[in-house]
């Protein structure tokens, strides 16, 4: 059952809550439980026409030509639309906060880039005529080699996947080929660490999979708007998109939504309601345009891939004194929302953590996958797991308890992170010591202890000075000092005696540097609250 | 387009209806009957969300061809509560937060309620395997089961709507 | 081209348009023609139906049992004296599938599904189709072996002797999702003994081809042997014998080659 602990807190803000920690009915429920709840198909429109695209079979394939001639003579047709018939065909969803270049088009006009990139769509009177219509639609394609690793589209001579970014990386503010976080010295640190802890973690995709399929119906209102019933998790920014590649004002348009089958994520890559209000504006009817269950998991967006490398140095009374961390976030063909994950994974480093020294590089990469999106966390959820991974290694390396070592190197209050901010209302320690209690895990009496408004900032809240890259020594980034997967050499006695708890101070901080400190840069700036 | 004409008994009342050659009972029911309750998930079986009964038996209505209904009763979400009165189950999956997005419900109920119409006091086991054919994404199956089960102990002996057909070769066993 | 649904009396009628027209297919209990309509599958043009009562018969009170092409899973799980077969009905599908899907229509079902046609397979089951030119019985090795060219006829009947103990027919399915999900692998084994010694060994794999095949090489080192740890040890090793797998989402080829043998051996000495 849920348990509010407040008192760990009690301080914080004055405790005049009037909701939380008490039953309330959701207001949706009643809905929900006699079926009356009203999701974007829940719509009777007179004279409906159903919309579906025709799929990439390639990965990666060049378009020769497209003879849509028979298809557009099927029975039931109304219309077939190109990309030559989307007013603004080339869109990226974040360039509405002028974050990206436009780099995906509506339907695929002279390549596609992944398979199942829609290339034609056919509006007809029945699903079953615009199926029995695409079947008639010809491509003549040229496959080009495509890569489907993130490392091996970084190398020289690996296939252009969007022309956009020749380099198959998301270009930052306007030169930059991947997110850096610089905070210290990380090589001194693992010159004078204990043990050093190279490890390599890979993330597949996850689908969604939302119970409701992603979906609009578009139709023409009575005052010259469009009315758009949409699955849409994100309404006014969907809006918003289809003004721009539709080229009108986004008063055009009256969407609806909110009542959504599931979403997680999955809903919010705006990839149906453009095309059903084109083909409600091209044929003058409502149009409905429908992922199938197939559609869905085949070519609806994922949570994106991820490859991560950490090193880390660790003293051996448990102190992590440096975090170097190389990842790359498979977006896909296309940006999407992965250029901001990264944006949001490089906060995040080096995770709840206080370490002196930390060096982040993380690259947004393209392939010819399908285009990854948003995910409950994305961009942390995958970055933590790895984290935490390396967190209980490092602990096994060193011979201390895991939850210990957490509480060791928690955060505290007053405490400088890596993005030079300092660390206010931190709770990872008190975390860390409910659940051990929680699980009946031992903690020694030092460790339950211990807080989290106890002991930080001082020493712990400098920006150690850290040097601009090319002027420290170069890195070795295949320095491995103590393979974590070799058995560990017996110390002396059967078990080696746990530590004491060292001081919280941190180690030295590295000599000065000829520079002071790097600025982190995010979509949106260095914003102060 | 030939059509076919198509009578059913829908939730205690009688439709007829015209439906294209092929049509399945899920677009019949939405798109013909108005009922929207039943909902499309997948088209193939594998998510529950249309589930209806026929004849007093859990069915998904988007593989049912429509023409095979005629003469037969169908049971949608629409049936359940009586007048303003919801059904037992209904308050139950209220109460249990047994809903978030929502999507999957009218499906749950349905396979809860061909479960309990035939056994009134199920196992645990008995209420999953009942709801085995039904995915949720959203709240998990725990505050579902705990539901089902609540409706089952408040009491659902007596409450079989005036359409229950009992089967003749179903068991309480059987699920 | 609309889809037309012709609807005939009886099995002979319905056998006669299915082999008259090419792009017809018969509609059992709908979980495999509904599925491809609903998925634009165009191919699909006609659906043939059948409402002869025949089909939906079910004889299992002697010592050979034969289940009409419309039975349903639900209703062999109905019925008492197939209890041996009712691991194989409930590890089927929901409740709902169960009440739709049919044992003529499991004979066609793609891998990684057709699960009772595993279980049909191992015991040595014989099919009824009525072709255009009159029924014929078939065994089912056969009938599955050139599974594309029987859609132009129609399936009447499985029927296959009754095991003589419970012990002799088993039944594992392995998924990742329970209580319902589709097979990682399907392992029917019929173990008749004779003296104690093996005789007629059958062991049927599902989702280890394209359809439902028959562990060859595991059957013949239990042939004519006690269950031994020996002869059980052979079967083991020989169980991806002759096997096709292929990768889909629950389970690549390899791993699916690695596990049968697993799988094997727990069901040959009872592990649960």
């Amino acid at each position: 059952m849920l348990e509010l602990r407040k008192d760990l807190f009690a301080d914080e803000r004055d405790d005049d809550l009037k909701e939380i920690g008490k039953g309330t009915q959701r207001q949706d429920m009643l809905g929900h439980v006699t079926g009356t709840s009203t999701y974007f198909n829940d719509h009777l429109l007179q004279g409906l026409l159903h919309l579906k695209v025709l799929r990439s079979p390639h990965a990666h394939a060049r378009i020769r030509r497209v003879d849509t001639g028979e298809a557009e003579r099927a029975p039931g047709v109304r219309r077939i639309i190109r990309g030559a018939d989307v007013p603004r065909n080339l869109n990226t969803l974040l360039s509405l906060i002028n974050f990206g270049k436009d780099d995906e088009p509506t339907l695929a006009v002279d390549k596609v880039r992944y398979k199942g990139e829609p290339i034609v769509a056919v509006v007809a009177d029945s699903p079953r005529e615009a199926s029995e219509a695409l079947a008639k639609v010809r491509v003549d394609y040229e496959p080009l080699s495509a890569v489907f690793d993130v490392e091996e589209a970084l190398k020289p001579g690996a296939p252009v996947v969007n022309e956009t970014y020749p380099k198959n990386t998301f270009t930052y503010h306007d030169i930059y080929d991947h997110q850096k976080l610089r905070f210290g010295d990380v090589e001194r640190a693992f010159a004078g660490a204990d043990h050093v802890l190279e490890q390599r973690y890979q993330m597949s995709p996850i689908e969604h999979a939302p119970t409701e399929t992603n979906g609009a119906i578009a139709a023409p209102d009575t005052n010259g708007r469009y009315v758009v019933y949409t699955s849409t998790q994100a309404l006014f920014f969907s809006l918003d998109t289809c003004a721009k590649i539709l080229d009108v004002p986004s008063n055009t348009f009256h969407f609806i939504g909110g009542t959504v089958g599931g979403g997680f994520g999955g809903k919010v890559d705006t990839l149906t309601e453009p095309l059903a209000i084109l083909g409600a504006m091209l044929t003058g009817r409502p149009v409905r345009y429908i992922f199938g269950r197939e559609e869905e998991m085949q070519f609806g967006p994922p949570r994106g891939a991820e490859r991560i490398y950490l090193k880390d140095g660790v003293m051996r009374d448990g102190r992590i004194v440096a975090r170097q961390v190389r990842a790359y976030f498979d977006s896909g063909a296309y940006t999407r929302l992965s250029s901001y994950a990264v944006v949001k994974c490089v906060a995040h480093l080096p995770g709840p953590y206080t370490v002196p020294n930390v060096h982040g590089d993380v690259y947004c990469v393209f392939t010819n996958r399908t285009p990854a999106t948003a995910m409950r966390g994305f961009g942390v959820t995958a970055m933590d797991f790895a984290i935490e991974c390396q967190m209980d290694k490092l602990a096994h390396l060193v011979g201390m308890d895991p939850m210990e070592f957490r509480i060791l190197n928690a955060y505290r209050d007053g405490d400088m992170k890596a993005h030079r901010r300092e660390a206010k209302n931190t709770a990872l320690i008190e975390c860390v010591q409910v659940a051990a209690e929680k699980a009946k895990w031992p903690l020694r009496e030092d460790y339950k202890r211990m807080s989290s408004r106890r002991d930080g900032g001082g020493d712990r809240a400098a920006v150690p000075p850290t040097a601009r890259d090319g002027s420290v020594s170069s890195r070795l980034a295949t320095q491995q000092r103590t393979p974590y997967d070799r058995a560990p050499q017996p110390a002396a006695g059967p078990e080696p005696p746990r530590p004491a708890p060292p001081p919280v101070t941190p180690p030295p901080a590295p000599q000065p540097a000829a520079h002071g400190a790097m600025r982190f840069s995010s979509v949106f700036g260095s914003r102060r609250r | 387009m030939a059509k076919t004409a198509l009578q059913f008994r829908h939730n205690s009342r009688d439709v007829a209806v015209f439906v294209d050659g092929g049509a399945n009972l899920l677009t019949t029911l939405r798109e013909l009957v108005g009922d929207m309750t039943p909902k499309f998930g997948c088209g193939q079986g594998g998510c529950g969300a249309c589930t209806v009964l026929i004849d007093g038996d859990a069915h998904l209505a988007c593989l049912t061809l429509a023409e095979t209904v005629a003469g037969r009763a169908v049971e949608t979400l629409d049936g359940l509560k009586d007048g303003p009165n919801l059904h037992p189950l209904q308050r139950a999956f209220m109460e249990h937060f047994a809903a978030q997005c929502g999507y999957c419900t009218p499906g749950m109920l349905m396979a809860a309620k061909a479960l309990l119409d035939r056994n009134p006091s199920p196992t645990r086991d008995e209420v999953v395997n009942a709801i085995a054919g039904n995915i949720c994404r959203c709240t998990g199956y725990e505050p579902i089961i705990d539901a089902v089960l609540a409706a089952a102990s408040g009491g659902m002996r007596g409450l079989h709507g005036p359409e229950h057909v009992p089967s003749p070769h179903m068991s309480p066993r059987t699920f | 081209m609309p889809v037309t649904v012709k609807t005939f009396g009886t099995s002979g009628e319905a056998a006669a348009a299915l082999s008259s027209e090419r792009d017809a297919r018969y509609l059992g209990g709908g979980t495999l023609v509904m599925r491809a309509l609903n998925e634009g599958d165009v191919s699909v043009s006609t659906i043939v139906r059948a409402t002869d009562r025949a089909l939906a018969q079910l004889d299992a009170t002697g010592s050979r049992i034969t289940i009409g092409a419309g039975v349903t899973f639900a209703r062999v799980l109905a019925e008492r004296s197939l209890g041996f077969l009712h691991p194989v009905a409930g590890s089927i599908g929901g409740p709902a599938v169960r009440n739709m899907g049919t044992i003529g229509g499991n004979l066609f079902a793609p891998a990684p599904f057709g699960d009772f046609a595993v279980a049909l397979l191992a015991l040595d089951a014989s099919v009824a189709v009525q072709g255009a030119y009159g029924a014929r019985d078939m065994p089912i090795e056969e009938f599955l072996s050139g599974r594309s060219r029987q859609a132009d006829g129609l399936v009447l009947s499985a029927s296959f002797q009754r095991p003589l103990s419970d012990d002799a027919f088993r039944y594992r399915k392995i998924a990742r999702v329970r209580p319902k999900g589709a097979a990682v692998v399907t392992l029917a084994v019929h173990v008749p003994s004779s003296g104690g010694r093996a005789v007629g060994v059958r062991i049927a794999l599902g989702a280890m081809a394209s359809t439902p095949v028959r562990a060859k090489a595991a059957e013949r080192t239990l042939e004519g042997h006690t269950l031994d740890a020996a002869s059980i040890a052979a079967a083991v090793a020989a169980a991806a014998d002759g096997t096709a797998p292929v990768d889909d989402a629950l389970a690549s080829a390899w791993y699916r080659r690695e596990v049968v043998g697993v799988h094997l051996r727990r069901l040959l000495t009872g592990q649960a």
